[in-house]
């Protein structure tokens, strides 16, 4: 098992890798988020308390998933990195970060824009909210470490150990924003609750889930072979590819 | 040279830090200089009225003592980085993170203690209420720790930088929330008469996991920066 996890985290075969898949997930994202966009925008119902401003959710709530997800894989790759010393696991914490960085803003603008509508304002300090925006800061620091440390290897190990303790605090921020918001103004506002959610509309939401997901892999690859184009541009293999490439 | 045992290495860590803080003073006097001058702009940009300072003071009190221990940080590690001697500490036989808990202590008692003594003179000119003294005093007991050994993390990280000021405000910024919520809260709590006891608990807790965790992290960090 060992030996094969060597050969495919060696940037050769990683990149090679990548550029085969890259093509089946950028596809498959693309005919699931327009399958999952037709579905939750004009097959699903209407919401009898909503209308139709709920069928933000289908992009809202995918982005929110992706947005701590993409996080934990970043502190677990970060950790695989540290520990195994594995460049390509240094690679995909860094790569995933702006991706992250970007779903969670692209959660809290869409809950934002959900928001104008349903509690006639464009932001509450609801715990989720706060939360979610305590996360893209945490997602800015890494970002921004990475790119104030000029070495990379240096650069991917702080960024890691960044990570690993922003995953210790997410939890004791998560409940301690929850707590301190039922403190202050009780539940005043609830989301839809989602064992309420009918099939119609349950449906479209887990495939826009998955179109998400299969986009980050996407553009995570993308961005990752760009990074070992930078740093192994002066191995043979390299070289060998790219010149080859081009009779 | 002998091997020095844990509790030696510890304590002579501390010493040193503390003296070498106690020559030169402004090291604790400008953090607690920033801190009264923050806490006393609010009445001049808010209002001077008293129910509103009431309410506010709590938040006004922990943001400023945050900030102060924010900007003190940098001092954990910055002059022995410098001069090197932080180099040496990383190749002394004693386990780093023992020596760092020794100089976030240090930290501690040059920019933390002074808050905590300064900060009831503070309560009462935002017209905090006797009973919410006592809370201001304990939570900030129990909290600034906590500050200082999470911010050594972000330290830690940002030492061998050029300009890591504003980086390190960016990454402990938002480690710092829990603490703030738990702390403020439980000095508006006490305001209004109820029991801070879950509060309190909830500082301590988040204390005692600092106090493990945080000195391995920021070892861990140091380790890489000075690679």
């Amino acid at each position: 098992m060992w030996s094969f996890i060597h050969k495919h985290a060696s940037p050769k075969h990683f990149y090679l890798l990548a550029e085969r898949l890259i093509p089946w997930l950028g596809w498959s994202t693309l005919i699931l988020l327009v399958v999952g966009l037709y579905q939750g925008l004009i097959v699903a119902p209407t919401d009898y308390q909503q209308g139709e401003s709920y069928r933000i959710i289908y992009v809202h709530v995918p982005a929110a998933w992706m947005s701590m997800f993409i996080y934990m894989v970043m502190a677990t790759s970060g950790a695989i990195g540290l520990v195994w010393k594995i460049k390509m696991a240094d690679a995909v914490a860094s790569s995933s970060a702006p991706i992250g960085a970007a779903f969670t803003l692209l959660a809290l603008v869409t809950g934002s824009l959900w928001g104008k509508p349903m509690w006639g304002t464009w932001w509450v300090w609801d715990a989720r909210l706060t939360s979610e925006l305590i996360l893209l800061f945490l997602y800015l620091g890494f970002i921004a470490l990475e790119s104030a440390i000029e070495d990379r290897r240096t650069a991917a190990n702080a960024c890691a150990v960044l990570a690993l303790v922003g995953v210790v605090n997410i939890p004791i921020i998560h409940y301690s924003v929850e707590w301190w918001n039922t403190l202050h103004q009780g539940a005043t506002v609830t989301r839809f609750d989602k064992p309420a959610m009918a099939t119609s509309m349950l449906i479209p939401l887990l495939i826009m889930a998955l179109g998400f997901k299969l986009y980050y892999l996407y553009a995570m690859l993308l961005r990752v072979r760009v990074k070992i184009l930078e740093s192994e541009k002066d191995t043979t293999w390299m070289k060998e590819l790219i010149t080859g490439a081009k009779k | 040279m002998k091997n020095a045992s844990l509790s030696n290495a510890f304590f002579t860590m501390l010493k040193r830090d503390l003296t070498l803080a106690l020559r030169t003073r402004s090291e604790i006097a400008n953090p607690l200089l920033f801190f009264i001058i923050v806490v006393s702009l609010f009445p001049l940009a808010v209002s001077p009225e008293e129910s509103l300072l009431r309410t506010m003071a709590p938040g006004i009190i922990w943001v400023a003592a945050l900030l102060a221990t924010m900007l003190s940080l940098d001092s954990i590690f910055r002059s022995d980085f410098e001069d090197g001697s932080l180099e040496q500490m990383l190749l002394s036989p004693q386990p780093i993170a023992l020596l760092v808990l020794g100089k976030i202590m240090a930290h501690w008692l040059v920019s933390g203690l002074p808050l905590i003594l300064i900060a009831p003179i503070l309560g009462i000119s935002l017209f905090l209420p006797g009973e919410a003294m006592f809370a201001l005093l304990a939570t900030l007991a129990l909290g600034t720790p906590v500050l200082s050994l999470v911010g050594s993390i972000g330290v830690a990280l940002t030492v061998g930088l050029r300009r890591g000021g504003v980086l390190l405000s960016l990454l402990v910024l938002p480690l710092y929330i829990p603490v703030l919520i738990f702390a403020s809260n439980a000095i508006a709590t006490a305001a209004a008469g109820i029991s801070i006891k879950g509060q309190l608990y909830f500082l301590a807790a988040l204390f005692a996991l600092a106090v493990t965790l945080a000195p391995m992290a920021t070892a861990a960090a140091l380790r890489i920066s000075l690679r």
